[in-house]
């Protein structure tokens, strides 16, 4: 079966101008994710594994290498992809969960979390009361859903951000320690809906501090750290 | 070493905004060095740069408010071919008049301060043929509402309004004809905090609803990451960079722009 994601001698460093510096984050890494399988990275702090999510989905440029994409227009290299290509994949294939929410000045949350259905073309009400859905699952409460999250705590707005950044399926999910700092009923609510996008064929690389959340997910892990073999066969996951 | 990037292979769009190579001088005072810039249809492209870097000439030169010394400027747009910098003064302003708005950072260069509100904007369809006049108080009013500019005030003058109304004022003119391209030159700068947040939530819904292309120039970096998808970096009146806004804010290149990230509080 082609692979969802091939990843091809990926190579990131950073350039650190005013300190006349280059830094490297990891370099000719190699793997591929199939659809519907589930990758978590792992390495200690500082190996690279939020920098590879952020260099998938170019918010980060990597410096060489190939990250080959099956999207439903064909194969495209997303490192040397033009950036209106990029933008539209992020809108319509590619997700990106993290724990910050980007909150915007008078948008409530309904309108922020409606607001990837509404730019994929769906109507106002319907695009709302999807929201709404979202919200309750993971446990927001319907107080809230008309106020803006510039005011929420930190949990109530990560359990916003997850809502908009799980409203729509996605071809590849890419997912930054999405259960850092949620309670027990939002964390099943998320293993729950990863679990549903999954079956439905969503390929995910995820970081995440305790996989023990997720474990029963996990089809293949990888191994960040400088000289680790790269690929490991799936282990039982220390929680 | 970055990679080179490919031209687009799935969006097939043509670019709504193509200027290629540039050029101004005023006397031995270069403005612009071979600009080139592409913006797709529903795309906001932020511009960012120190005073002087050339990015408001820019922002005049898509107004057409000014000719460069070399280069060229298409819109893809039905009946407009060729270089718009070819055309002559009454074409320039039809085509200013009714395809393209623009907001001033400096609300006296785009409002006769002391007509009403709602004739700032009825002008604008004055221009393009609107004569009937009941037609031109609704369209007005309309904008004006899109605008979020308070309807009990349509008939004051700017002059009697604050920064924040008067910008809502320019806003509405530059859409009561749904024009093809917005351009916005520091629409934000000198208002206070909140009333910035007001006018940035207008910006942005008018992106969500009308699929407004836009440019925006703004020293303000926090204008720029609310609101655009595509940053350009300037510098003495030559792009030293351009790309995602996150990847711009997040792993900047180029020693200026991480000089400037790093600046943002």
């Amino acid at each position: 079966m082609t692979p969802v994601l091939d990843i091809r001698g990926l190579t990131k460093g950073f350039t650190m101008h005013h300190l006349g510096q280059g830094f490297a984050a990891f370099s000719d890494i190699s793997f591929a994710v199939a659809a519907g399988e589930f990758v978590l990275l792992k390495g200690a702090n500082g190996a690279g594994k939020s920098t590879l999510l952020r260099t998938l989905y170019r918010s980060y440029l990597p410096q060489a290498g190939q990250v080959l994409f099956q999207s439903a227009h064909g194969l495209i290299d997303l490192a040397r992809a033009a950036d209106i290509d990029i933008t539209y994949l992020r809108q319509t294939e590619i997700g990106f969960v993290t724990q910050f929410l980007v909150a915007r000045p008078r948008i409530s949350a309904e309108a922020l979390v409606a607001e990837p259905l509404r730019l994929a073309g769906m109507g106002e009400p319907e695009a709302l009361d999807t929201a709404r859905h979202w919200l309750q699952t993971f446990g927001v409460k319907d107080t809230l859903w008309p106020a803006y999250p510039t005011t929420f705590s930190g949990g109530e707005q990560q359990k916003v951000n997850l809502a908009r950044a799980l409203i729509r399926p996605h071809k590849l999910l890419l997912l930054d320690e999405p259960t850092a700092s949620l309670d027990a009923n939002a964390r099943a609510a998320l293993v729950q809906r990863l679990a549903d996008l999954k079956a439905q064929g969503t390929a995910m690389i995820g970081v995440f501090h305790h996989p023990g959340d997720v474990e029963h997910l996990i089809d293949r892990v990888i191994d960040l750290t400088p000289n680790a073999p790269l690929q490991e066969e799936r282990q039982d996951v220390a929680v | 070493m970055t990679l080179t990037l490919d031209g687009p292979r799935i969006v097939k769009t043509a670019p709504l905004v193509q200027l290629r190579g540039v050029n101004k001088s005023y006397g031995s005072v270069v403005a612009l060095c071979d600009v080139s810039a592409t913006v797709y249809p529903g795309e906001v492209l932020g511009i960012v740069g120190e005073s002087g870097s050339g990015k408001s000439t820019l922002l005049r030169m898509m107004n057409l408010e000014e000719t460069p010394d070399a280069g060229s400027y298409t819109l893809d747009l039905p009946d407009l071919d060729g270089n718009l910098f070819d055309l002559d003064r009454f074409a320039r302003r039809m085509l200013c008049a009714t395809r393209i708005g623009i907001v001033y950072q400096n609300p006296h260069l785009g409002l006769l301060m002391k007509n009403s509100s709602s004739g700032n904007v009825a002008e604008r369809l004055l221009v393009a043929g609107e004569r009937r006049f009941a037609v031109l108080r609704e369209k007005a009013r309309a904008a004006l509402a899109a605008s979020e500019f308070p309807l009990e005030r349509l008939d004051a003058p700017p002059i009697e309004l604050s920064g924040g109304m008067q910008q809502r004022v320019q806003l509405a003119k530059a859409i009561a004809l749904e024009p093809a391209l917005l351009l916005l030159d520091e629409p934000t700068t000198g208002l206070d905090v909140s009333v910035q947040a007001l006018v940035l939530d207008t910006l942005k819904r008018l992106q969500r609803d009308r699929h407004i292309t836009m440019v925006i120039v703004s020293h303000d970096l926090g204008v720029i990451r609310t609101l655009a998808d595509r940053v350009m970096v300037m510098r003495r009146g030559a792009v030293v960079e351009a790309g995602l806004a996150d990847q711009i804010f997040q792993d900047p290149q180029h020693p200026y722009t991480q000089q400037l990230v790093h600046a943002k509080l």
